[in-house]
This record gives C-alpha cells, sequence and structure tokens, in this order.
C-alpha cells in the first residue's frame, strides 16, 4: 500500500548533534500520508518516536540540504533534517 | 572541491588558490578557537556537521559571492573533529581589483556562513565538561526561504 502514488511518502529522517543525543538515533525512515508538510513530520515523530519528544516543536529544518520553513511540503523520498542552532565559523 | 577538512587549514592554500594577477587586495579572514575570561577554561572544540549540506550550502554562499562581486576570487574551508584553542576553524581568502570589494566580500562569507551553515560544537573544558554551544539561545529561521 506504501506505493498508491500520490497516497503516502516515505522520508529520510536525520538529526544532529545535540538532536542526535535527545533522540537516541541519527537517522530514520518515516511513511506518511500525503500531502504533508515538515511540521507534520515533526508531529509523526514526536508522538511514535521515543526521545524525539524532547525535541523542540518548532526546529530549523533543512529539506534536501536546504533551509525551510516548517510549512514545506514533503515528498516521497526527501531527506528531512532537523538541526540543533547552528554554531559554524 | 571539498569545503570541510579535518586537518589543519593551510592560509598558503588559500592564497595560492584565490592568486590573480588583476588581484589588487586579498582579505583572508580566519576564525580561531577562544578560551576567553567567560568561556570556562575551553581547551578544544569538536567540531560536527551535516557535511552533505555544509557543503552545498558553502557552494551556494561562495556562487553568491560571485555573483555579487564578479571578479572577486573566493576561497573557503571549514574545519571539522576536535579542533584545539588558538588553531582556525574557518579560514576565508577573498582577492578582488581593489581592496573595498576584498573586505565587504570576505565579511558576506563569514557572515553568511555564522548564519547558515549546518556545523555545531561542543566545547571541551579542562574540568572533563563538555557542552554544546547554543549561539541564539533559541532555534530561528534561517535560509532564503
Amino acid at each position: 500500500m506504501n506505493r498508491v502514488a500520490g497516497a503516502v511518502g516515505t522520508v529520510r529522517i536525520r538529526f544532529f548533534a545535540r538532536y542526535a543525543e535527545l533522540a537516541g538515533r541519527s537517522e530514520g525512515t518515516l511513511s506518511l500520508p500525503l500531502p504533508a508538510t515538515v511540521s507534520d513530520v515533526i508531529q509523526r515523530i514526536r508522538d511514535e518516536w521515543p526521545g524525539t519528544s524532547a525535541l523542540p516543536a518548532q526546529p530549523l529544518a533543512a529539506l534536501n540540504l536546504r533551509h525551510v520553513r516548517l510549512d514545506a511540503p514533503v515528498a516521497d523520498g526527501d531527506e528531512l533534517a532537523f538541526l540543533p542552532p547552528l554554531a559554524g565559523g | 572541491m571539498p569545503y570541510l577538512s579535518t586537518a589543519p587549514l593551510s592560509i598558503e592554500e588559500l592564497l595560492a588558490e584565490v592568486a590573480a594577477p588583476h588581484s589588487g587586495g586579498t582579505c583572508v579572514f580566519l576564525g580561531t578557537v577562544r578560551d576567553g575570561p567567560d568561556d570556562g577554561g575551553v581547551t578544544a572544540i569538536e567540531y560536527s556537521a551535516y557535511d552533505a549540506m555544509a557543503e552545498a550550502e558553502l557552494d551556494r554562499i561562495v556562487s553568491e559571492t560571485r555573483r555579487q562581486w564578479p571578479e572577486a576570487r573566493v576561497a573557503v574551508r571549514h574545519r571539522l573533529g576536535l579542533v584545539a584553542a588558538e588553531e582556525a576553524s574557518v579560514a576565508i581568502a577573498v582577492a578582488t581589483s581593489h581592496r573595498a570589494d576584498a573586505f565587504a566580500a570576505c565579511r558576506y562569507v563569514i557572515e553568511q556562513v555564522k548564519q547558515r551553515l549546518p556545523v555545531w560544537k561542543k566545547e571541551l573544558r579542562a574540568d572533563g565538561t563538555a557542552t554544546w554551544v547554543d549561539p541564539s539561545g533559541h532555534p530561528s529561521m534561517v535560509g532564503p526561504q
């Protein structure tokens, strides 16, 4: 049923730095009904993946290697990353 | 070309990369690991990154810089892994015809790096403690969208 076009998408989720420590994992995959937004993914994983409830409700997010807002739509095969406050330089 | 490196950063390498006969001004910026009076005895910082995105983001920053200063030659490296106090964590070199553009373009690169690069640092202290650095105090939106 995961292959029904437009109905369900699978997204690769990644956590980094402190968020990986809080979540107790650095990645995972989530299947969810489409259309869906980054916010929908956050809600799903906070409900379903132990540890991720410690993440902020509105973290920085990157979709396919680009910063995005939380209302950005996700698509099947996307890579969605949650980023702790940036500290480069 | 990889922008991220686990080896010490070489200013000479960056200078060689941006050198050109038409360049009259070259600006170099180094960001170094600090142990100031308020930093609590930082001995080193451990840098980690979302590697693929950091490379892509640096590529975009360099492209934007070249669009804004078309004659600029730009080189940038960010260090990952353990970096000791006083060592450089980021190095930027920009060469242009005249110094004003070199300063402005170099400033643009470092400010964008600070705002956008998916890099994190864990401060390691002499007393054995380690803390994630949160420069903002709270998550905030960045990026073009």
